[in-house]
């Protein structure tokens, strides 16, 4: 079993219009690692270059926002389904 | 995807509603519609998490939560809007950096005027802001209404259309 992963419109172009994809790892770390692999460019689009979560982006573990759950060290377990939107935020 | 934002009166007059009451904080929320119809029907007034007059920005649970009941429905965020309360009705270097949904309507609404509403439509794409007119459909005919609102294209090019057929 994996993880299931929801990809928003603007993310579609890495994930070949897909919708939904699927991916392992322990952490969303590894998640996004192994999907970058598959997904070129994905990881990219989610993490900055200092290693934190984009906030253009909120990413859910099941019901939660991972910014309170260990952002990028959130733990996963196979059936977890990740979500990912768009940020609705500006001035 | 049509360059004209239609939208229907009374879902209009309840954002510019939700604005003037969440005034002098931004208030934003979503119209969504059923997917691919371009046709904004159900008007969700969210909280602004920020409760700022300067920022907003969905509440991530209730966004969530929002966006797992529209994709039960088959709908999509058809309009999603926000207000600006001292300033005009146009996206800000922060809007547009946010802006994630290509699809949708960008509706901004100033209350910065206590009387008039001014109410203008963008595309956000890839931070690329193309305004659009607002065409408001099923117009009821009130000469004594008192709210009015102040379109950023030209008068001309509001359309109001009697009541559809359907």
């Amino acid at each position: 079993m994996a993880i299931e992963v929801r990809i928003p419109t603007i993310l579609r172009s890495h994930t070949g219009g897909a919708k939904v994809v699927e991916g392992t790892g322990d952490t969303l770390n590894d998640l996004l690692s192994d999907l970058d692999a598959r997904h070129p460019g994905l990881r990219g689009r989610l993490v900055t270059d200092d290693g934190g979560l984009h906030r253009f982006v909120n990413v859910y573990v099941n019901d939660e926002d991972v910014r309170f759950l260990g952002a990028l060290d959130t733990k996963l377990s196979d059936g977890d389904t990740v979500t990912i939107l768009p940020a609705v935020a500006g001035g | 995807m049509s360059i004209v934002l239609s939208i229907g009166r009374s879902i209009l007059d309840a954002i510019v509603a939700h604005a003037r009451r969440d005034h002098p904080d931004e208030a934003c929320g979503v119209v969504a519609g059923a997917a691919g119809s371009d046709r904004p029907t159900r008007h969700i007034p969210m909280q602004n998490a920020a409760r700022s007059m300067t920022f907003y920005e969905f509440d991530s649970k209730e966004y969530l939560r929002v966006w797992r009941e529209m994709e039960e429905r088959d709908e999509e965020p058809v309009v999603i809007y926000h207000s600006h309360t001292a300033t005009e009705a146009y996206p800000s270097r922060t809007d547009i950096s946010f802006a994630g949904w290509p699809e949708a309507h960008y509706l901004l609404v100033s209350t910065r005027d206590a009387e008039r509403t001014e109410i203008r439509s963008y595309r956000i794409v890839d931070g690329v802001v193309t305004e659009e007119p607002v065409r408001v459909l099923d117009a009821p005919v009130d000469p004594h209404a008192v709210q009015s609102y102040m379109f950023g294209q030209s008068p001309a090019s509001v359309d109001y259309e009697c009541p559809a057929a359907s």
